[in-house]
């Protein structure tokens, strides 16, 4: 699905990425962690199309994500960013027609006669129906997260990028997001890959962790393997117990008082 | 959407109507509304063949050749800014951004006034010379305008606007400088300073008529972009758009449109912010209906500033620039408030 191959990036001196390898299958949902500044914004970014790496390639269904036109990318593509949508005047329904822009032509005709069918059910399926007609102002921060991801998924893409989804949310929001994230992928085969700050939350959603430290890749792989008070306590430098979830084992970390001895170098 | 824009619009063509027809009737000889209609309507084709020729040559020769030509010029110049006024507000996210302020009327007004003063008007291209020269002097004019008020690769709207207003006099000081450099032209000059509509024929709205066509075809077909546009540069990108190319297209189409309405009406402020925001009063920010309403709006505005103009201290004209201010400065005015207040209410 989405191939990442010896791809480096910097800006000025500072190197944000160096020589990452990574591949993505279809379907799997990937948590993207690692510290402030681990380069995981830019690894969204060289993803999204939205930059372009200093060397090596990113590969969309085996082609190079450059390759692709705007619109075309669009339809294959989405990314929902941590601040979701501003508090504009126009109404859910609205912005949500707005996700349909890489399926018009220059007139506003959608290339999909069911356009409006594909609008509705999308509304259902968020609990966004009551607020259709309500502008995205008058909306709570959860609300318009939900409008934002109704938005994404108006574009039917294949995956989807999520910048830190839950930043701004209270922790029902965060949970209700995750689980329309969750079943989203498990009714369309949705590809899935979020950066997240949470590693709990990571943790009970994610197949798989790509774990990012100063630009290089520190650990990729399950959550089981990854989510160690060791890794935590190397990358993070924050000491950790992990304990299995009660539900279904999944490692949680339980935060311990007091920081590591070991500083990241920038402190 | 559909039904909005059929319910304002029809509201508008029709107020449009009207305008036209007691715009065309106001003049130093009455001519009575029901000859108006019926002159025009003679005029129409299909319809034109049902209406009975019952009115004196004198009535016809006052309609069609002073009359009509200024007020139909009105209706066009005022149309063309309008919507010139709500893509510059569309794509630069700035509610106070328009051909006006940002200092794309003056710069095309110099490169007008500069044609003017050595006579060059028809020279090299004939009738397109004015136009051309006006677009290009006023694309440099935005350019730098936009270069000067760019932080960190950002336009914060005040300095946008500061930067705009620092052109303008710049500009202005030039114009007044050929001005008064120039001994016969005076006149003709002077009016690229404040705008007028006066003793131009039919030849000007043949000029102004395809501009104002092409750049509202073309920002219309744009209307959903700038709509994306209004969530965030990034997040119209995520949603599929070319956000640099739709930009610098978008700029240079309502350039364009700004300068072919400078180079046969002169300067005429405020048309390009006031409009926008009086249909967005009504319609809210979508610019798929703000675009088209804009049109309306500003023919219509421009047809009642231009009467206004011509008659409230006749025989003595006023500057068409001059109402457009009156009306348009308190409005802005008006708009910076708000703009404050809802800061104050945010923070």
């Amino acid at each position: 699905m989405l191939e990442v191959k010896q791809v480096s990036k910097a800006y000025g001196k500072q190197q944000a990425l160096k020589d990452i390898d990574w591949k993505v299958k279809q379907g799997e949902f990937w948590g993207v962690i690692g510290p402030n500044g681990s380069g995981k914004s830019t690894l969204l970014n060289l993803l999204s199309g939205t930059e372009m790496a200093d060397s090596g390639e990113v590969l969309l269904l085996d082609k190079p994500i450059r390759s692709y036109r705007r619109k075309e990318l669009s339809r294959r593509l989405a990314v929902l960013q941590q601040d979701g949508l501003p508090p504009v005047s126009f109404t859910v329904r609205e912005v949500l027609e707005m996700g349909r822009y890489p399926f018009q032509n220059w007139r506003g005709a959608d290339m999909d006669e069911h356009a409006e069918h594909i609008l509705e059910d999308i509304m259902q399926r968020l609990d966004l129906t009551s607020l259709a007609d309500r502008p995205l102002s008058s909306l709570s921060g959860g609300q318009r997260q939900r409008a934002a991801l109704g938005k994404v998924m108006a574009q039917q893409p294949e995956i989807i990028l999520l910048d830190e989804p839950t930043t701004f949310l209270d922790i029902r929001y965060q949970l209700q997001f995750m689980e329309l994230v969750e079943s989203w992928r498990q009714q369309d085969g949705l590809t899935v890959i979020a950066v997240m700050h949470d590693l709990n939350l990571a943790s009970l959603y994610c197949d798989a962790l790509l774990v990012l430290d100063r630009g290089h890749v520190a650990g990729a792989g399950c959550p089981q393997q990854l989510i160690t008070p060791e890794l935590i306590q190397r990358i993070f430098t924050v000491n950790a117990y992990s304990v299995p979830h009660p539900d279904h084992g999944e490692p949680q970390l339980l935060y311990r008082k007091g920081l590591s001895q070991t500083t990241p170098d920038e402190f | 959407m559909r039904s909005k824009l059929t319910g304002y619009g029809i509201l508008g063509l029709g107020l449009l109507c009207i305008t036209l027809v007691i715009c065309v009737g106001f003049g130093s000889v009455s001519v009575p509304a029901r000859e108006i209609a019926a002159i025009l309507a003679h005029r129409i084709p299909v319809i034109g063949s049902m209406v009975e020729p019952q009115w004196s040559t004198a009535s016809e020769t006052i309609v069609m050749q002073v009359r009509l030509p200024r007020v139909l010029l009105g209706l066009l110049v005022g149309s063309t800014l309008a919507v010139a006024g709500a893509a510059f507000q569309g794509v630069l996210r700035n509610p106070l951004a328009d051909p006006f302020t940002l200092g794309v009327s003056s710069g095309s007004a110099v490169g007008a006034a500069v044609l003017i003063f050595f006579g060059w008007q028809f020279s090299w291209i004939g009738i397109f010379t004015l136009p051309v020269v006006a677009f290009t002097t006023g694309a440099l004019t935005l350019g730098i305008v936009l270069w000067l008020a760019r932080e960190q690769g950002k336009i914060p709207a005040e300095s946008l606007i500061l930067s705009g207003v620092v052109m303008q006099s710049f500009l202005g000081a030039i114009v007044s400088f050929l001005t008064a450099m120039s001994k016969k032209t005076i006149n003709e000059i002077m009016y690229w300073t404040m705008g007028s509509l006066n003793l131009r024929g039919w030849s000007y709205t043949a000029i102004l008529l395809p501009y104002l066509l092409a750049g509202l075809i073309f920002l219309w077909s744009q209307a959903r972009s700038l709509n994306l546009l209004a969530l965030g540069e990034k997040q119209a990108a995520h949603s599929g758009l070319h956000v640099e190319r739709t930009k610098i297209l978008t700029l240079l189409v309502a350039t364009l449109m700004t300068a072919a309405a400078v180079s046969v009406s002169g300067v005429i402020g405020f048309v390009g912010l006031v409009i926008p925001h009086m249909i967005r009063l009504f319609t809210g920010s979508d610019y798929r209906l703000i675009i088209p309403l804009s049109a309306l709006g500003g023919g219509i505005f421009m047809m009642w500033s231009d009467l206004a103009a011509r008659s409230l201290l006749a025989p003595t004209e006023i500057p068409l620039g001059v109402i457009t201010a009156f009306i348009g400065a308190p409005f802005f005015g008006y708009l910076l408030y708000r703009k404050k207040k809802v800061r104050e209410s945010e923070s």
